[in-house]
């Protein structure tokens, strides 16, 4: 499921780049026209909601969530499962520890992976891309070469074989394991776009007035080249959630001692999933609003950013 | 053209090779390997120096490396040490390709015949209901975890209502004749028509899980392509000549609208072994995505190696044809 658009992605957003020269114009009209899309109001809310949600958690969370509250009640024998109770309103899991405090606190680790993975995916994608995309010649090709043989390898791949490079499983290992298939992907979108801006006037007048080469790279390519980067990065957040998600489900995520997250939850609930299908219901369900949220608002950055349809 | 396939030939042996020194590399880079995973951790000194030995791993890795190349160009992988113990790797491969090929065939069947037709007619009728539900069927298909739907459908469909078997890729117990490894292939080549629809229908709630992915990406695609075509000036040219609507409709709109199309369904195949390795574990098929998840667990070098090579080659290659496949259906491409 990683990065399962990746390329196509990246080829339409490297296009709808190409001519971003007046950047704070495009700025205010694309946040005109944000402020009208239902898509993003929706999606918008729901990040916001979430964020809110995790923030307040310690507070909203009754229970320590690491606490086998309910083990008396948890048997071997049959597999069951504390039902919900008085204090408990979503009951136990396998080892009896409350389902909804672990819920409520497992957002915080759920967004926090997310949002690490892309950020190192984003730092290493854009230095790969600051790379090729400003110097070009032998350095593009080079660097564009390796991107070329991480994206040949298919992305849940690349994660699991990152993973299995730490010895112990945490919630740092999915990270990495995260961003690592980011990185090509960022560099490659980001590429893109700097080499439209080389060919650009306002880079050519840069540089005939003799502007530095630095000073061009970073003023001049680098802000007007970011814009379908950033949309990238929201759509990145729903699929790092997804990916550290999956990794769990292979039994390659955060070891189960640790806090509590939504993926690690919903991994570890594949075993009771024929019998107590509500364990994988709650996080599954929250990780799919979470990742729609973010889908949401990424596709209504794209279209209000998309040249084409700027009025 | 020419000049063309032979450069991408060039970049696809350079990306090969290239992909197979970093991943020799990084397998042995990884803690553990084959002997404590074959031997585990109480054995002798003596008996972990021999398997070392038999397996050449005592040598210098670009020595190893060099060995492993001259035996790869001949098709000799290496002997599996975990995923199927003493089968040659090579082997290992080829007994599970079938499977995965048949699941990932049939998921991407599955999201281009239903992608393509509902993203045309939901461009057609932009704003429309039939355009408003798909989109949002499409948001939401990429916002679930594939194995998470996987679960779902086989909860709904093989458990609660039991319509559809719940794993495996044929029933227990059928005797059929395995000519090719392609099970539904076998059926029908051999007449044996009950398995080759047992097959099948041991297929479908994979394959459904599957293609949500491919579905969505070649679905809001499509849309967006028509909608861009829709509005080029050949084909209000070709309405004002009097053109019937039907060959405006195929030959303008939809064949032009399909290049985008085309080019992102060779990028899927990499998405769909991804995605494969997900669905193979949740319906227990002997696949090569289960192959690859045992692999990493049990340190199998050599099915490691010949796997994940293989996958990277077919992704190469299969790019190489859509980019042909492009010139092909583009005139203007070809010149150059």
């Amino acid at each position: 499921m990683l990065g399962t658009k990746r390329r196509e992605r990246i080829d339409g957003l490297a296009e709808s780049g190409g001519d971003t020269a007046a950047g704070a114009s495009l700025a205010a009209s694309a946040w005109r026209r944000l402020r009208r899309s239902p898509t993003f109001l929706v999606g918008a809310g729901i990040i916001c909601a979430f964020v809110l949600l995790a923030l307040v958690s310690p507070l909203l969370a009754q229970h320590d969530p690491a606490l086998r509250l309910l083990e008396e009640q948890v048997s071997r024998a049959d597999n069951s499962i504390p039902p919900p109770q008085p204090g408990f309103p979503l009951g136990g899991d396998q080892y009896g520890r409350p389902l909804l405090s672990r819920l409520l606190l497992g957002s915080q680790q759920t967004l926090l992976v997310a949002l690490l993975a892309t950020v190192i995916g984003l730092g290493g994608g854009l230095t790969l891309g600051i790379l090729a995309g400003a110097f070009g010649g032998w350095v593009d090709t080079l660097v564009m070469r390796v991107v070329d043989v991480l994206l040949s390898v298919p992305s849940l791949l690349l994660a699991v074989s990152i993973g299995a490079l730490f010895q112990q499983q945490s919630q740092f290992t999915v990270i990495i394991a995260v961003a690592t298939v980011q990185i090509p992907i960022f560099g490659r979108l980001l590429r893109g776009t700097m080499l439209a801006q080389r060919a650009s006037d306002h880079v050519l007048a840069a540089r005939a007035l003799g502007v530095r080469q630095r000073s061009i790279v970073f003023r001049h390519m680098l802000p007007n080249a970011l814009g379908p980067v950033i949309v990238q990065a929201t759509l990145m957040l729903a699929v790092a959630i997804i990916d550290a998600a999956a990794l769990s489900f292979l039994g390659l995520g955060a070891a189960d001692t640790s806090t509590p997250e939504w993926g690690q939850m919903l991994g570890s609930a594949q075993n009771f999933f024929d019998t107590h299908p509500h364990l994988a219901f709650w996080p599954a369900g929250c990780i799919i609003v979470v990742a729609l949220g973010f889908t949401l608002v990424g596709e209504s950055l794209r279209d209000a950013l998309d040249p084409k349809k700027r009025r | 053209m020419l000049r063309y396939t032979v450069r991408r030939l060039g970049q696809l042996l350079i990306v090969t090779v290239v992909l197979s020194v970093l991943l020799f590399g990084w397998l042995r880079a990884l803690p553990g390997g084959p002997v404590s995973a074959l031997l585990g951790e109480r054995a002798t000194e003596e008996s972990r120096a021999r398997l070392v030995e038999q397996l050449g791993l005592e040598q210098p890795l670009y020595v190893q490396y060099w060995k492993f190349l001259r035996r790869a160009l001949a098709g000799d992988f290496g002997i599996s040490t975990g995923v199927q113990p003493g089968t040659p790797a090579m082997e290992v491969f080829l007994q599970r390709m079938p499977a995965t090929l048949e699941l990932s065939v049939l998921a991407l069947l599955l999201a281009v015949a239903v992608g393509i037709p509902l993203g045309y007619l939901a461009a057609r009728r932009q704003g429309g209901w039939l355009d408003n539900l798909s989109i949002t069927w499409s948001l939401i298909g990429v916002a679930v975890p594939v194995f998470f739907l996987a679960f779902l459908l086989k909860y709904v469909f093989a458990i609660e209502f039991g319509v559809l078997p719940a794993s495996g890729r044929q029933e227990a117990g059928l005797d059929a004749t395995h000519a090719t490894g392609f099970y539904v292939l076998d059926g029908l080549l051999t007449r044996e028509w009950d398995a080759a629809w047992n097959s099948f229908v041991h297929l479908l709630l994979p394959a459904v899980a599957l293609s949500t992915i491919p579905f969505a990406v070649i679905f809001r695609l499509t849309r967006a392509s028509v909608l861009d075509v829709v509005e080029e000036d050949y084909v209000r040219t070709a309405r004002s000549k009097g053109l019937g609507a039907m060959v405006v409709r195929g030959r303008h709109i939809l064949r032009n609208a399909m290049l985008p199309v085309v080019t992102t369904i060779g990028l899927q195949t990499g998405a769909l072994l991804s995605g494969a390795v997900l669905t193979e574990q949740v319906f227990n098929i002997a696949g090569l995505g289960q192959a690859l998840s045992l692999g990493f667990q049990r340190q199998d070098y050599a099915v490691l190696q010949v796997v994940i090579l293989a996958t990277a080659m077919v992704y190469v290659l299969v790019n190489l044809l859509v980019d042909l496949a492009y010139a092909a259906i583009d005139p203007r491409l070809r010149t150059r």
